[in-house]
């Protein structure tokens, strides 16, 4: 794949459209080289941050749109996810499972954590409509750590 | 546009003589599946103490259809009804399960025979 590859998918505000983002991920991720487990972080990651933009950032609302670019260097994939949402202001707890089981913490509220502990960057940019994202990274010299 | 989850309930007997329900999920875990997963659970009668839910057939899980086991594990919790084990995730999934603490309610097992073996 060319260094500097750049492609860019729109989804509809629709929960499920997540996969063709994370199908989108995974055959670019595939074509860097990136080893299948690598590979099945990523789509998780990817599904993760969708979901969020959907659910969260465009409130279901299908006249918006979310917005995933993956961008490609030599030894990383950059997956952008925008919406239409002010953004994330403050990051979650770690979810605990002993508090969920025992129903003093919602069973929900899983998904930046999964995606914090499955790409080596993720960050969360504020922004006007249109203009808040998560960022995450995949690097391939992590592959044999 | 969010798949469909099907779920079906068999039996099975453990080592040790005793009944075990095996709920084998298909297609994808999401949000949408909420109603027939805690729907199929609550139908389970009494025979069984030991619940055994089988991933083997599913193509996509996210943390809201993890949230569903969670909700699962939480009704047990409440009743004492019933003890949980899990197979057929994929090594993905259950680094995912183990990263999320679910395995210290449910223990994984790789398949049928292994969870089987272990009750």
């Amino acid at each position: 794949m060319k260094n500097g590859s750049f492609v860019q998918v729109r989804l509809p505000s629709e929960l499920g459209y997540e996969k063709v983002a994370m199908s989108t991920a995974a055959s670019m991720a595939s074509l860097m080289g990136f080893s299948a487990d690598r590979i099945a972080d990523l789509k998780t990651a990817v599904a993760e941050a969708c979901i969020n933009a959907i659910e969260h950032g465009n409130q279901l609302n299908n006249s918006l749109s979310v917005g995933v670019v993956l961008s490609t260097t030599d030894d990383q994939l950059e997956v952008k996810v925008i919406d239409d949402g002010s953004g994330v202001r403050d990051l979650p707890a770690a979810p605990d499972i002993d508090r969920k089981v025992l129903g003093e913490e919602d069973p929900r509220g899983m998904g930046m954590f999964l995606i914090q502990s499955l790409v080596d960057e993720a960050e969360w940019h504020q922004g006007p409509p249109g203009k808040s994202f998560v960022r995450l990274v995949i690097r391939l010299d992590k592959e044999n750590q | 546009m969010q798949a469909t989850t099907k779920v079906t309930h068999r039996t099975a007997t453990a080592v040790s003589g005793s009944s075990v329900a095996i709920l084998a999920f298909s297609g994808d875990i999401s949000s949408a599946s909420k109603e027939v997963i805690l729907g199929e659970y609550h139908r389970l009668d009494g025979s069984a103490s030991k619940v055994l839910l089988d991933f083997t057939s599913v193509e996509y899980i996210n943390s809201s259809g993890i949230a569903i086991i969670i909700q699962m594990l939480l009704e047990a919790g409440k009743s004492s009804s019933h003890a949980f084990g899990i197979f057929g995730l994929s090594p993905h999934f259950q680094k995912v399960f183990t990263m999320v603490g679910i395995n210290k309610y449910a223990a994984l097992y790789p398949d049928e025979s292994a969870a089987i073996a272990a009750l």
